[in-house]
Formats: C-alpha cells, structure tokens, sequence
C-alpha cells in the first residue's frame, strides 16, 4: 500500500481516477469527451514512448508512424468491408509491431541524435506512402462511415463506452510498461543505457532486448492509432506526420522521462493546456511556446519529477 | 532526357545543395561545437528572409536589406542565447528539443503578428536581374549563381578558420574538452556566444539569400529544418566537410530523384499511376538516403571526433 | 425601455402564448462557427475567407436575418484532429447554428459528418470536393465556392477554345493536384506532352522549368496554390519562359498577387469573380474590403461574403426561427440573395450553378496587382456529379 503513496505513482494514478470520474462530474458533454478520449487516445502513445526513451533511452521521432500504421489497416479493412474490432484491432497491433520490429532492425544500430533521425526518416518515408494511397483519400483522408464494432456489439460508439474503453486500454498499456520496466527486462534495457560497456562486458547484447521494446512499444502505438481512427471516424496521413512524433515526445518529456506514468501526465497535460490556451485566443502559441520553455528550464525532472517532495526524496537516496 | 538537360539538372542539384549547406552550416557548428541542439535554427532563417525582404522592400534594394538583415539576425541570435539557450547547454538533447520547439512557436507566431499571413513581396537583386542562356529558350538566373559563389565562399571560410585558424583551434578544443579550455585561461562563455552568433547569422543569410528564389511565407523555415537536419546526420554531426558533402549529395539526390524517378517506374507501371508513384517515391528518397547512409555508417559519413 | 420589458409588453399585447418563443429567438443570435486555414504558408487563404466574411457581415449591419451575429472565428491549423475537436466544442458546447468557412478539402472531410449529423448547417466557403457532391450529398451541407473540378476544366475549354494541342501539366502530388489534373483534361481534347507530380514539400522548380523549356509546348497549365505558386511564377519568369501562355488554377490569385507581382503579370487565371465585376454590389464590396483591410479582395473573399448574405437571406425567410430546418434549408436552396457572382442559383446537390471565367493578371491604377476578367468560358455549369446525388428530406 505504501508503494502506492509514491508521489510519482499517486500523480498518474489521481490522474485516471479522475479521468474516471470526468464524466460524473460535468464532463459528460460530447465535447468534453472527445477531448478527454483524444488525450488518453495519446497518452498511451506517450507511455509506449516513454518505455523507450526513459527505459532504454531510445528518443525515436518517428513513433507516430506506428499510430499512422494503426489507424489505416483500421480504414483499409472498412474500405474492405471488415468493420469487426477483433480482427482490425489485433490486425492494427500486429502491423505496427511488425514495422516496428523491421525500421528497428536498422534503427537501433544507431544511437543518439542519429537514432532520432533514422527513426524520423522511416517516420517520414511512411507519411509519404500513407499520402499517395489514393484508395484511401491520398492526403485527403478517409472517412468511416461509423465505428468498429466488437464480436458484432457496438460498444465503441456510446460515448460513454467509448470513454472508458479508452480508460482501460490506457491503463492496462502503462501496467504492461510499467511491468515490462520492473521486469528483469527492464533492468537490462535501464543498464544498456547507462553503461553499456559494463553490460556488454557481462556478456548481454542489448540489441534483442531493444528491439523486443522497440516492438512492443509500436504494437502499444499501433492500437491508439486505430482508437484514434475509431474516435476521429476519420484517418489522414497528418497521424503519422513528424510534428506529432515530436507532440509525442513532448508529452514524454514534459511529464517526466524518469517516471513512465510521467507520459500519461504530460499527455493530458499538452492536450488540455493547447485547447484551452486556443480557446481563450487565436495567438496562444504566443503563451504555449514560452511556457514551454520555461517548463524545461525550471521543471527539469518534468511535471511528475520536479515535485519538491520528490526531489527531496531523490537527495535523500543519493546521500544513502 | 537529352545530355543537356541532365546538364542543367546536375547544375539545379548542385545549386539546392549549396543553398541547404548554408542552413545547414550553422546548424552542424553549434551541434558540433557545443553539442547543442538549437530547432530554432529553421525559425532564424525564416526571419533572416522576412527581415531582408521588408527592409530591402522598404529600402527599395536587396542588397541594403540583406546588410541591414544581418546584423539583426545577430543581434536577435545573442538574445535568444542570452533569453533560452544557455540554460540548456548542461541539458540533455531532448530537454534542448523540447526547449527551442517551443521558441519555434514564438518565432512563428511573432512573425504572423506582424507580417501577417500572405506570402511577401522580396525586391529583386539589384545587378542579378538577368541570367545566362544555358539552352535554347531557357535562363539561367544569374542571381542563382550568385547563391553557388556564396555557399562555396562561405564553405572555403568555415574550413580555414575551424581548421585552420588558433580561432579554430580553440573552437575545436572548447568542444571536446570545455573544463581543460577554460582551466588554460580561454573564455569558453565567450566562445560559445560567438558560435551561436556566427550559427544564427548563417541561418539569416540562408534565408535573405533564399527569399528572392523561393517564398516568403509563414512556416517557410519548418520544411528547410528537416532538410537540414538530414544533411547534418548524413555528413557527421559537428563536420563542416561532411556537411558540405552531404548538402550537395542530398541537393542532387533530390533533384534528379525529381527527374528520373517517373521515368523509372514507368519500367513497372502505366504511364499515370508511374508518375504519381514516382513523385512520391522521389519525395521520400532523401529519407531513404538517409536510412541507408547510417544503417551503413550510424555516425554518419564524417563523424567528428569526440572526447 | 429595456429588452426585458418590451418582451413583457410585446407579449402581453398580442397575448398569444405561440408569439413568445419566436419573439425570444428573435432576440437571440445567429451563432457561427467560421472555421479557417489561419496559420502555416497557406494562411494567406484563411485570412481572406475570413475577412470576406466579416465584410459580408458588416454590409448587413451585423445582422443576419435581422439577429445580432456571433462568429466565432476557429483556426484548423491544417490539421485534421484540431478541426475536428475545435468544431465539436463549437457544436458542443457553443451551440452554434451555422459552421461557415473551410478553405481545405481534407479540413471540410474530418468535420463533415460531425457537423451534419449534428444537423447543423454547413456552408462552405471554397472547399468544395467530389466526395458531398454525387452520391455523399447532404441536406445540411452548402457551399457557395464551386464543385472543385469546375475551375480546372474550365482551363481545359479555354486551351481549346485557343487552340492549343501539346500543353504541358504540373501539379502537385496529392490528391487535390491529381483532381487538377483530371479536370483540366475533361474539357481539353489536345495532347498532354507531360504530366509532372511535384511533391508537396517542393522548394525549387528549377527541374520542372528546364523540361518545360526542353519540351517547348503550346501552353502550360498549372495548379499551385500558395508559397508553391509563389516559388513557380517567380522562377518561372526568371527563366524567360513567359512566352510560353501560363494557364493555371488557384496560382495566381488575389492571396499570391503581392509576392508574386510583376512575375505574375499576364498570366491566366479561371475563378467564379474577380475584382473588377462590374455589378454595383461587386464594386461596392471591393471598395469597402479594401478600405477596411488595404488589400485586394480574391475568390475567397467573394464567396466567404456570398456564404453571408446566403444565410442572411435563409434567416430572414423563416423568420429568425433558427429551429425551423427546413424552413432554413429551402430558403438557403431558393439563393434568394444578391450575389457578387451576378448568376448564382443552388444547384440540386447544393453546389452553386454559376458561369466560370477566364482572368487575368493586371496592375490596378493604385499600384495594386489583381486578377482582371477577359471572358465568360462556361455558362450556367452544372458540376459533373449533380446527376448522382439523391437528396434526402431533412
């Protein structure tokens, strides 16, 4: 129990006990929910990045590439007539896995700034592709003409459903990262990435090890992109387009790269803060763009690490 | 394709490679100096552009306004380090990303308050309004090829002073081993201000230089920043050399990809879909450059030697 | 006497309980959401759609139908998430009756159906795809722009109607590009000696500039809107190719004209309006946009203001009873308004039925360029996919 109380637990975890609660206490409108689903459709994106770049410090620019992936099999399979969630959702998971695991067989032969740009150009190359399927729309996206339903139930179009099918996908996406993190697996990726001398000394090759989170993590970002199809009805290759690999990796990094369930915070964060910024004015990159700034100068541990208690609590064990 | 024509796609390749170095050169020396990460350098140079298209406007001469964009490209680059950039410096390169994204929306943002939306009128170059005749019917601007005179006198002097000179020397020595410069003596603080000055004014010159070719218009920097970045990452980061090689490469992997790639596909397809297929295989093969380069070499063609 | 108590009196008067509601809506406002393309290198069309609307808006008293107006002006931001999510709160939680604007065909497919499910009416002010023509029609869906394959074929009747047999096309590859492509040949019967994609992301045309002067062709046409246009006109006629006849589309236009000025001169345009229309409520608008907004007004400008005195007109007609669907609906198809276009009626899908003419670029006595009217190409143009689409009742 007392592990729960960790302050950098008990943040995220207020967080989706309010996203649960969001709907009873006056944000059951449509609008309400749309943007809600819209952040925890993203926040799960971010936790699968977080997995990345906090676990294996791997910063890839091109995550969105697997939401991109997600969510067209979902509009490839309505322009196929499929509209069955249970095969287009394990067909989205399996798709971006499977990009996943082929970009990162070269991918993660780099490392650093040039791991950000190898992943960017694959991101990059698919935006391309996804932009000359003319049987999808091309740039112009497509629409679908209503929601994937499951074993033939539609439990993605009450709003409702929908809100908390969200909820709990999110929730079982960082319960698996965070297990994957605590794991034996975790610990390797944490290692590579710290002294990677003294891990491949001891005999570990942490490519295999990185690669099975490269996948997992674009498995994770392959089912929000085909929620986000689900919840937009609309695909357009603007989902896998660069500026929202980089959103992606602002949420990661404005919520706390130390922390996973930082992601989810980030991400509601950026979410609400940009629509209600532009909601208030038409020049709000005037404020976003500064506060920005400012939350990386002076919250340098993001917004679940640059708690006082926390930092507190980081001295006390660097001193023990 | 007659030789001629593939003469003057060579020669286009060559002149867009030039152009992307001078973006580019900025960017790999603050990277490679300072291991700094500055996004922003997309947004110097789109200021750079509305800076010497407004006042050469105003002034009714280019050139007075590329003079007059200098400077203040300058000036504006020491605020933002003074303002942002170094509290980053001890930072991580994500925290640096993250950091200058968001002077990218300000940069953005301030400039659509106060240009407005519409693209910008940019007076021609004095002296360059005429070209030469390089095949029957077709001009060749004369002020591009002041553009290729301009990056290969900018490259010539990259590589004396940061190879060459004690300037130099202690650039390249401030960079891999800041705490022992600054133990013998040097102002590293002072050396690094004058990197990011002499970076943010090659982003203004890039973008006065580029104004009176391509447009002016709001978010010009964005697309050019990628570019630019792909050049970097293919030349080495940190590596005027590889920069330069690498800007020239993609400048005619671009080019000709452009050219050839319809042709290409018609060997597979109909005459239609192959030259749709083949504009979008041409817009990702930078990328696919890319990829290939560092899957071959992950540190790039150059890389820089690091302490 | 305040509105409260005049309420009170007016209804006391007539004492019958029916009046109340519809003098409470008479008292209420016309909500409009205008959605736009406000930032990024495409802005420029934004800004004039909705500046066209407000001089729209302002020549009615700000008033539609007699009730005060309330626009709440929404940047797209070009992508397809933000519009959809500003519009929902829009419908959600504003309640607005009317969403006007959309330069964009990607912008208008991610907020369509959210907003005509919603049953609220949609009034496009350029875009105008395929797709909401044909067989995808909407009872609540309007626009007042034009069928987006118009324009281009009617650059295809003006390359015949010249005479021209070996034209040259470049367009940019995506979707919009390709339909560009397409109109253009379904009215040209000459031969196409090239047809060059440029990508979206294209900076320089030095390439396709050299093949066209290789390929020495009657005419080219072209369609490409915003910085692209700018890039191409300019290089264009810094090679020396503007002997060579410039057909284009969207490329030379009252939002490109002030970077591309003389570059631009005397090349061809097709649009639905140009500045200088001669009917008096063409001139006026011009005149009052101009003092307002010390710019030239475009296309955009034109058919954001028709969009205005259109639902003006459908207002009026119920009555101010904005609740009245229908009423609204058959009001908005009868076009009982003057139109800057002169002949505008809607058509069956909802798309205006209009002549197309051939423009051309001039500099105005102020200093100012702006596209001129040469000819009428296409009178009383029914769109090509009208036929297909079966409009349900509301």
């Amino acid at each position: 129990m007392t592990r729960l109380l960790r302050p950098s637990l008990l943040l995220p975890l207020l967080a989706l006990a309010a996203l649960a609660a969001a709907p009873f206490l006056g944000f059951g409108d449509r609008f309400a929910l749309t943007l809600l689903s819209r952040a925890m459709i993203l926040g799960m994106a971010a936790v699968s990045l977080s997995l990345l770049v906090g676990g294996a410090g791997l910063a890839s620019l091109g995550h969105a590439a697997m939401m991109g992936i997600g969510a067209y099999v979902v509009a490839a399979l309505d322009l196929a007539g499929i509209t069955e969630g249970a095969i287009a959702f394990p067909a989205a998971i399996l798709a971006a896995a499977a990009f996943a695991g082929i970009t990162g067989l070269v991918a993660l032969r780099t490392s650093g700034v040039y791991f950000i740009m190898i992943t960017l150009a694959f991101g990059q190359m698919l935006f391309f592709t996804l932009s000359a399927l003319s049987a999808l729309g091309g740039d112009d996206g497509y629409t679908l003409y209503g929601r994937n339903t499951f074993l033939g139930a539609d439990i993605l179009t009450p709003r409702l459903s929908f809100h908390f099918i969200c909820l709990g996908l999110l929730a079982a996406s960082w319960g698996l990262c965070a297990m994957l993190s605590r794991s034996r697996f975790g610990r390797v990726l944490r290692a590579a990435r710290e002294t990677p001398l003294r891990v491949e000394a001891l005999g570990f090759s942490p490519f295999p090890y990185r690669l099975l989170a490269y996948v997992i993590a674009g498995g994770i970002a392959g089912l929000a992109g085909a929620l986000l199809a689900n919840a937009m009805e609309f695909v357009s290759p603007a989902v896998a387009s660069w500026p929202r690999s980089a959103e992606l990796l602002f949420m990661v990094v404005l919520g706390g790269v130390a922390q996973l369930p930082g992601a989810l915070v980030g991400a509601l964060a950026f979410v609400l803060l940009e629509e209600g910024l532009a909601h208030v004015m038409s020049a709000w990159k005037l404020v976003f763009g500064p506060l920005l700034v400012l939350a990386v100068i002076f919250l340098p541990g993001g917004l679940t690490g640059g708690l006082p208690w926390r930092r507190r609590k980081q001295e006390r064990r660097a001193d023990a | 394709m007659t030789a001629s024509l593939l003469m003057l796609q060579l020669l286009n390749g060559l002149q867009l490679g030039i152009l992307l170095f001078l973006v580019a050169a900025g960017l790999t020396l603050v990277f490679g100096v300072m291991d700094f990460i500055n996004l922003a350098h997309g947004a110097q140079y789109m200021l750079g552009a509305y800076l010497a298209a407004s006042i050469g406007g105003a002034l009714g001469s280019f050139w007075l306004g590329l003079l007059a964009a200098l400077p203040l490209s300058l000036a504006f680059g020491l605020a933002l380090e003074w303002l942002v950039f170094r509290h980053l410096y001890a930072r991580d390169h994500l925290a640096q990303v993250l950091a200058t994204f968001g002077v990218i929306l300000v940069i953005d943002e301030g400039v659509r308050q106060l240009w407005g939306s519409a693209p910008l009128n940019v007076p021609q170059p004095e002296g360059f309004s005429g070209g030469i005749t390089l095949m029957a019917g077709l001009t060749y601007p004369s002020f591009r090829l002041a553009i290729i005179v301009a990056g290969l006198a900018v490259a010539a002097l990259m590589w004396l002073v940061v190879e060459r000179s004690r300037l130099g020397m202690l650039i390249r020595a401030g960079a891999s081993n800041a705490p022992m410069v600054r133990a013998l003596g040097v102002d590293t603080g002072r050396l690094f201000l004058g990197v990011i000055g002499v970076g943010a004014m090659l982003a203004g010159f890039a973008g006065a230089m580029a104004g009176p070719v391509f447009a002016v218009v709001p978010g010009m920097g964005d697309q050019v920043l990628i570019l630019a970045f792909v050049v970097i990452v293919i030349g080495g980061i940190g590596s005027i050399r590889g920069a330069f090689i690498a800007a020239l490469a993609v400048g005619l992997v671009e080019s000709l990809g452009r050219a050839m790639m319809p042709e290409l596909m018609r060997l597979f397809l109909d005459a239609a879909p192959a030259r749709q297929a083949g504009a979008a295989v041409a817009s990702m093969l930078v990328y696919a450059v890319m990829a290939a380069v560092l899957a071959w070499r992950p540190a790039g063609l150059f890389p820089a030697a690091r302490a | 006497m305040d509105r409260r108590s005049f309420l009170g009196a007016g209804a006391s008067l007539l004492a019958m309980p029916a009046i109340i509601p519809a003098a409470r809506a008479q008292s209420a406002a016309v909500k409009v959401a205008f959605v736009a393309t406000l930032s990024g290198p495409a802005a420029a069309l934004g800004v004039q759609l909705r500046d066209g609307w407000a001089a729209g808006v302002k020549h009615l008293g700000g008033k539609l139908g007699g009730l005060p107006v309330e626009t709440l002006v929404i940047d797209d931001e070009l992508k397809p998430e933000t519009a959809l999510t500003r519009v929902r709160a829009a419908l959600d939680r504003d309640k607005v009756d009317f969403v006007v604007g959309v330069v964009f065909s990607n912008m208008l497919q991610a907020i369509f159906r959210p907003v005509t499910e919603n049953e609220t009416f949609l009034v496009t002010a350029n875009a105008g795809p395929s797709t909401y023509a044909g067989r995808g029609c909407s009872p609540y869906f309007f626009t007042t722009a034009y069928q987006n394959d118009q324009p281009h074929a009617t650059m295809g009747q003006v390359a015949q109607d010249f005479g021209y047999k070996r034209v040259f096309v470049l367009v940019p590859n995506y979707q919009a590009g390709k339909d560009a492509a397409a109109g253009f040949r379904s009215r040209f019967k000459g031969e196409v000696v090239d047809e060059v994609y440029v990508p979206l992301n294209q900076l320089d045309f030095a390439n396709e500039v050299a093949k066209i002067a290789a390929l020495k062709p009657d005419a080219v046409f072209t369609f490409m809107p915003g910085g692209l246009g700018v890039a191409l006109v300019r290089q264009y006629r810094q090679a020396g190719l503007a002997d060579i006849p410039f057909l284009s589309t969207f490329t030379v236009d009252e939002a490109t004209l002030p970077a591309q000025r003389e570059a631009a001169l005397g090349f061809y345009t097709a649009a639905t309006w140009a500045p200088d229309f001669a009917n008096a409520q063409s001139q006026r608008f011009v005149q009052d946009f101009m003092a307002d907004y010390n710019y030239v007004p475009g296309n955009y400008a034109a058919q954001a203001y028709d969009a205005a005195s259109m639902i003006d007109s459908a207002v009026k007609a119920v009555g101010g009873k904005l609740s009245d669907k229908a009423g609204l609906r058959a009001a908005m198809e009868k076009a009982d308004f003057t139109s800057l276009r002169g002949n505008f009626r809607v058509g069956r899908n909802h798309y205006p039925v209009q002549d197309f003419y051939l423009c051309k670029v001039v500099q105005r006595p102020d200093g100012k360029f702006a596209t001129s009217t040469v000819r009428k190409v296409l009178s009383d143009d029914v769109d090509p996919y009208a036929g297909e689409c079966r409009m349900r009742a509301t």
